[in-house]
């Protein structure tokens, strides 16, 4: 089910600004890949091109060629409401539906676009899902409260759940867990290792020793200078990146002299 | 160079300042209230007497907190009791006119007063407004099923499509222009629009309706613009990221989570229409009988019949235009509330 990725050439633009430069990368399939660089370089900018949410901003467009499964996400006609159910997305602060039970929040996005489907099914999918985003334990004692009143880690966990019902080939995360406390990243990072043998994932992170504990290959993101456009400095094996990086801009950053 | 003395002052600033009795406020309103009390004995008016007893308080307190408190104590005084005088200023009013119209209406109403009409078949049957009643709930009821669907579908363009292009703004534009026109132009409006459809001297409930909506709409897309605008993005592309369509992610999610301000925002607008008497006399009429055709035929709401009871100016046409208002106010608070309860079942739940 896990699609690799195939980047070449990516200009990324806000109206008539570059933001992200001359991107060229292979995101495997079936493994976890890691986005780092300081704030502003374009590294959430592109996360979001993977799956067309970059143009939900007005005058936003993308140049280049981004290949999933032999077919390129930007040529003309490519529907992106169906790259989006192929490209799953969970997002820096949780947002489960603030009208729904939990339990529909996990359904939200086949109920949404699927139709109606037979409550054992349902309830199949919500089961697997949850158990799948690890939180099952936890709220199958409270399926129909709001989702909403769960824990921040929990939400989060939620919003997992929900993009994995939808069984897409890739996920995309944007700091997953900047915006929780330790015990909750560890949660995550746990689920991670566990949901990358079914789907792509890539996560944009500003924490370096998360980047090392749940990766395998790690992009790092700069701006040339002040004003100028991101792009990609190095791409490499996360191993190798934090053990011997091509690039000395690479290595002054990850140890922290950086400037 | 600092003298020791600077330095000393300068390191042992005092904490605890000299400060008025807690009760000072509520001894000088005591004071300011017997001198009000004073001059009204004395033979001032009820307002001049109240007047001056305020501007006592505001005088008295400042200045005894200026010798006490020094500067910074005296304007606080000053601008809490201006303040209270200003919410004083503001709700005065308000509970006067509710407590005339309550005292002289409520005692109107019975069973009778709620279930006649004035229309009479006999010399002596009594009369009541329920003609009027009638007349008001299908008229202000044809406003709300004219202006809910294009109010809450131009709030969506504007928010949801438009986003600052020309269009959008010129729209936004013209519906703050709308909000300002007077209502006997919207009455205007409704009657050339029927008179040129149906010939003279037609008059109808939907006519009043179609006046009504005029002024409805603009109220129903700024409520609503402002409802769809506190939905947060990050809901929005959750439900683009599950592949959703954008009319589906406006449907199921945006709309739910704003119905209760937007229910709330619709009752407000209605309760704004209902009492509109001057575009209801141009095209809707008044009669005496009960219609309960919207279409065809005059109907009288309860405005314009506390207006034509007014011009008839005797003591039952009197007792009748006031108890036609308690029921009038009666109608408002109970939308006001059910659009409360409403907003509350809507409103997104925690916990």
């Amino acid at each position: 089910m896990a699609k690799s990725i195939d980047v070449s050439d990516v200009n990324i633009y806000y109206g008539d600004f570059l933001a992200v430069e001359g991107v060229n990368m292979t995101i495997r399939a079936g493994a976890v890949t890691a986005f780092i660089g300081p704030s502003g370089c374009g590294k959430s900018t592109f996360l979001r091109s993977l799956n067309r949410m970059h143009e939900v901003i007005p005058g936003a467009r993308v140049e280049g060629k981004i290949v999933v499964d032999g077919q390129d996400l930007y040529e003309p006609g490519v529907d992106p409401v169906a790259v989006r159910r192929q490209v799953g997305m969970v997002f820096q602060r949780p947002n489960p539906f603030p009208t729904m039970s939990i339990y529909d929040n996990v359904l939200a996005g086949l109920r949404l676009n699927a139709g109606k489907m037979k409550k054992s099914a349902a309830d199949d999918i919500v089961e697997k899902s949850l158990r799948g985003a690890n939180l099952w334990n936890e709220v199958k004692e409270r399926l129909n409260k709001p989702g909403m009143g769960l824990s921040g880690g929990q939400q989060q966990r939620l919003c997992i759940a929900r993009a994995i019902a939808v069984e897409p080939q890739i996920l995309l995360m944007d700091e997953p867990c900047s915006a929780l406390d330790p015990i909750s990243t560890s949660a995550i990072e746990d689920l991670i290792h566990e949901l990358k043998d079914e789907f792509t994932i890539v996560i944009v992170t500003h924490n370096m020793q998360q980047a090392a504990r749940v990766s395998d290959d790690t992009g790092f993101f700069n701006l040339k200078a002040t004003g100028e456009p991101g792009h990609l400095v190095e791409f490499n094996p996360t191993k190798k990146m934090f053990a011997n990086p091509d690039d000395p801009s690479t290595e002054a950053y990850i140890s922290g002299r950086f400037g | 160079m600092t003298t020791l003395e600077e330095v000393q002052t300068r390191v042992h600033v005092p904490l605890v300042q000299p400060r008025l009795p807690r009760q000072a406020p509520a001894v000088v309103g005591v004071i300011a209230v017997a001198f009000g009390a004073l001059l009204l004995v004395l033979g001032l008016g009820i307002v001049g007497a109240v007047i001056l007893g305020a501007v006592a308080y505001l005088i008295a307190l400042p200045v005894w907190s200026l010798v006490i408190e020094g500067r910074r104590g005296a304007t606080d005084r000053l601008m809490t009791g201006l303040i209270w005088t200003s919410f004083g200023i503001a709700v005065v009013p308000l509970v006067s006119l509710i407590w005339r119209v309550v005292s002289k209406g409520a005692g109107r109403i019975d069973g009778t007063f709620l279930s006649y009409s004035f229309f009479k078949t006999q010399i002596d049957q009594p009369v009541g407004v329920y003609h009027a009643i009638i007349g008001t709930l299908l008229v202000t009821l044809g406003a709300a099923i004219i202006s809910v669907p294009v109010g809450v579908m131009a709030a969506i363009y504007l928010i949801e499509y438009g986003k600052g292009n020309k269009l959008a703004k010129a729209i936004t534009f013209l519906v703050d222009v709308m909000t300002g026109i007077p209502s006997i132009v919207a009455g205007l409006f409704a009657f050339a629009l029927f008179t040129l459809i149906f010939g003279p001297a037609y008059v109808s409930g939907v006519g009043g309706s179609v006046a009504l909506s005029l002024l409805m709409i603009p109220i129903v897309v700024r409520a609503t613009e402002e409802m769809l605008m506190l939905v947060p993005d990050d809901l929005r592309e959750a439900s683009y990221a599950l592949g959703t369509p954008k009319w589906k992610t406006i449907v199921r999610i945006v709309l739910p989570t704003a119905l209760g301000g937007i229910l709330t925002g619709i009752t407000l607008a209605t309760s704004r229409v209902i009492g509109e008497t001057a575009p209801l006399l141009l095209i809707a009429g008044a009669t005496d009988r009960t219609n309960m055709n919207v279409f065809d035929g005059a109907m009288t709401t309860l405005p314009v019949l506390i207006y034509g009871q007014n011009l008839r100016g005797d003591a039952p046409a009197e007792a009748i235009a006031w108890g036609a208002a308690f029921i009038l106010i009666v109608i408002v608070m109970v939308l006001n509330l059910a659009a409360r309860i409403v907003g509350k079942i809507f409103a997104p739940k925690k916990g």
